[in-house]
């Protein structure tokens, strides 16, 4: 059972930075406790603002002695990077917001260039007694919504779930009766809460399931969730990811996306409905189809080429999302060559063909193509490519195509 | 033989009025099958390719006796379609609209459990006994009835193993696109089990990709329950981790759901594993000398 089990919690719970990372619409932290709030979940009192002049007044409104001025990015380890600023002045308040907006903040999580902090979200601190690790998100093998939760929460809660899975527990909640108390039972055990806490956690539980089910989110990360100085639960940071398929019925939430947070190229692609992931190489690929697509890399790399790219133009691609595709590619300026892979099923490999010769004549490109065209019309499209004066290489076959391309990348 | 369809599938197409539905239909029909009604809602009593359409699934089940259903009902409507078509009686429903939330298939994989009704999908091509039908939008004239059955979690790369398999002369029996998503109806399991029983079929080609361990379980369920000889390839060696690769499911996360694990399991099952796509057909022409 050991491959199954592979279920292995260590490795399970890097999930949720690398869903953060796929989802178009992430929440930024204030927005997320924005809606946790809502839904009952507790957290400190706080407000977003995109000036040092904001911060330090929101400080005053806000009152208590103590703030603590947060970077809004879409990545984890912002404590690490520098984004998290405790601070026992309305005028500290202003000065690390100051540092902090209009910058780029870099974290474990962010790669080297850092993403851009355009507000920071000024908090009362809470005193904190324990933290703890909350998440709900979609069991893939058991097909259901689950909760995971440890009593060892805080920045290294990865790390913890490497070294001691042991303490990580997993709380399923079935589709056919939503969530049962149990669960908050479950969890406020595994937490070690007692009492009036352990209540409290029975009604967090049962508002977080609610709000994931209602919102169609595909995970809420609570990390941490503190037990007070009072002992009372308290959201200190939260992450929230919304489904992508499920945006059609959450105007509200999609409204929230940050484009600013995204990858250029991939945000770029996806307005034109292509699927775009950037990669080292210098053999760029044009696939229709994602498990083609992936397919046609694992052969460039066989064959002895790196892909530069991942591009699937789909099962709708006309000539237009073609070209588009091609202008995408030329963007990246380490393209040595461009391997075209269309096997015609929907798509007509005709039209394929067009929207190639359409795209090198118009967009000048420079570096070889090699086209190997299957399926729907593929000999029209052939002829189509063999009879223009422009120089597509046309390819027999899979190898074939990989094996040219690489040949000419080097 | 077969899986799944055969020339006695009686089905009805729900969103046929579409744009989707209309084309794929049609070809459908050409390539012979048996749809024998269309749903939509709003345009019963109307015709479309020939065929009359109903407002509800369970009108057109009354009165074509169809057993199966082809969905292109668009996502936000598709989990109305698949339930309703599992209420009318329904034995296959072959779901190939994209998009379906996450949420929605969760409570339809729940409710469909006290259902007798096996659910193809979504996000997938389809399934098709050459020759005989084909409910789905894969293009018909690349098979050729023969003796492999294929199941695959991709589209287009399905039809480049059927393309290999034709092209070495070994044709196919079924082949089962079981689709992209996180969670789907059949999964490699269910149709190993089928291929398995299927005398016509000789060797089975499994394509899997990254993301999830279904391909681990598929392997664990191999060197126990198949004697067939089995062929698998795993697309997305070269995906980086974290990526989602075009499919929802598609994504290494942590460590799991790589390429490799995925070999690894597979070749310990004793499955004929091939690292590269351009080769499918002839490792299986191989497996079977």
């Amino acid at each position: 059972m050991s491959a199954i089990s592979g279920a292995d919690p260590a490795l399970r719970l890097r999930d949720f930075a690398l869903l953060i990372q796929n989802a178009r619409v992430n929440l930024h932290e204030y927005q997320a406790k924005a809606l946790l709030s809502r839904y009952g979940v507790p957290v400190a009192s706080g407000r977003a603002v995109s000036s040092g002049e904001d911060a330090a007044a929101a400080a005053g409104d806000l009152g208590g002695e103590r703030w603590v001025v947060k970077a809004q990015v879409h990545a984890g380890g912002r404590g690490k990077g520098g984004g998290v600023k405790l601070c026992d002045s309305p005028e500290a308040v202003r000065e690390s917001a100051e540092r902090l907006l209009g910058g780029r903040l870099v974290t474990p999580q962010t790669g080297p260039e850092g993403l851009p902090v355009q507000k920071v979200y000024v908090e009362q601190a809470s005193s904190i007694d324990r933290e703890l690790y909350l998440s709900l998100l979609i069991d893939r093998a058991d097909e259901c919504a689950c909760f995971v939760g440890s009593a060892a929460g805080g920045m290294d809660i990865e790390e913890v779930a490497r070294v001691t899975p042991e303490k990580i527990a997993r709380v399923k909640v079935r589709a056919a009766t939503g969530i049962m108390p149990y669960a908050g039972r479950r969890l406020a055990r595994v937490f070690g809460l007692e009492d009036a806490a352990a209540r409290e956690m029975h009604d967090l539980a049962g508002a977080l399931y609610r709000l994931f089910d209602e919102c169609d989110a595909s995970l809420i990360e609570i990390n941490p969730l503190v037990v007070t100085g009072e002992g009372r639960l308290l959201a200190l940071d939260a992450k929230i990811a919304v489904e992508d398929n499920a945006l059609f019925r959450q105007p509200d939430l999609a409204g929230l996306r940050d484009p600013g947070q995204e990858d250029e190229l991939e945000r770029r692609a996806q307005e034109v409905g292509l699927s775009y992931v950037s990669l080292d190489g210098s053999i760029a690929c044009m696939v229709n189809g994602a498990g083609l697509a992936m397919a046609t890399m694992d052969l460039i790399k066989l064959q002895g080429g790196e892909p530069a790219n991942f591009l699937d133009v789909g099962g709708a691609a006309d000539s237009a999302r073609v070209a588009a595709g091609f202008r995408l590619i030329l963007s990246n300026p380490r393209v040595r060559a461009i391997l075209v892979n269309i096997f015609g099923g929907i798509v007509r490999c005709d039209v394929i063909a067009e929207g190639i010769l359409q795209a090198v004549r118009e967009a000048s490109v420079e570096v070889p193509v090699i086209a190997r065209l299957e399926g729907t019309n593929a000999e029209r499209a052939r002829a189509m490519l063999d009879g223009s004066e422009l120089t597509v290489t046309a390819a027999s076959d899979l190898a074939d195509a990989a094996r040219i391309a690489v040949e000419m990348a080097a | 033989m077969s899986i799944l369809v055969d020339s006695s599938t009686r089905a009805i197409c729900q969103g046929l009025t579409g744009r989707q539905g209309r084309f794929h239909a049609e070809q459908c029909l050409d390539y012979g099958t048996r749809i024998l009604a269309g749903v939509t809602p709003g345009r019963g009593g109307q015709e479309c390719l020939g065929l009359p359409v109903f407002d509800t699934a369970e009108e057109a089940v009354r009165a074509t006796g169809a057993d199966t259903s082809l969905v292109f009902v668009p996502a936000p409507a598709a989990a109305d379609a698949i339930m309703a078509a599992a209420d009318a009686g329904i034995r296959l429903i072959v779901c190939i609209t994209e998009g379906v939330p996450v949420l929605d298939m969760v409570r339809i994989k729940a409710a469909l459990k006290s259902f007798d009704c096996r659910l193809l999908g979504p996000n997938c091509p389809g399934v098709i006994t050459p020759g005989q039908c084909k409910l789905g939008i894969m293009p018909g004239f690349i098979h050729e009835p023969g003796r492999i059955g294929i199941i695959s979690r991709s589209g287009t790369l399905t039809y480049e193993v059927v393309h290999q398999t034709t092209a070495q002369g070994l044709g196919q029996t079924s082949c089962v696109g079981i689709g992209g998503d996180p969670v789907r109806g059949l999964n490699f399991i269910d149709c190993l089990e089928m291929f398995e029983r299927d005398p016509e079929t000789e060797g089975i080609v499994m394509v899997g990709e990254i993301g999830g361990t279904d391909e681990e379980k598929a392997a664990e369920y191999i060197s126990s329950e198949v004697s067939k000889p089995v062929v698998a390839y795993i697309a997305g060696v070269t995906a980086p981790p974290g990526k989602r690769m075009g499919h929802a499911g598609a994504i290494v996360a942590g460590g799991q759901g790589t390429a490799e694990a995925k070999y690894d399991a597979l070749e310990a099952a004793g499955a004929a594993v091939t690292r590269s796509p351009a080769e499918i057909g002839a490792t299986m022409a191989k497996a079977l000398s």
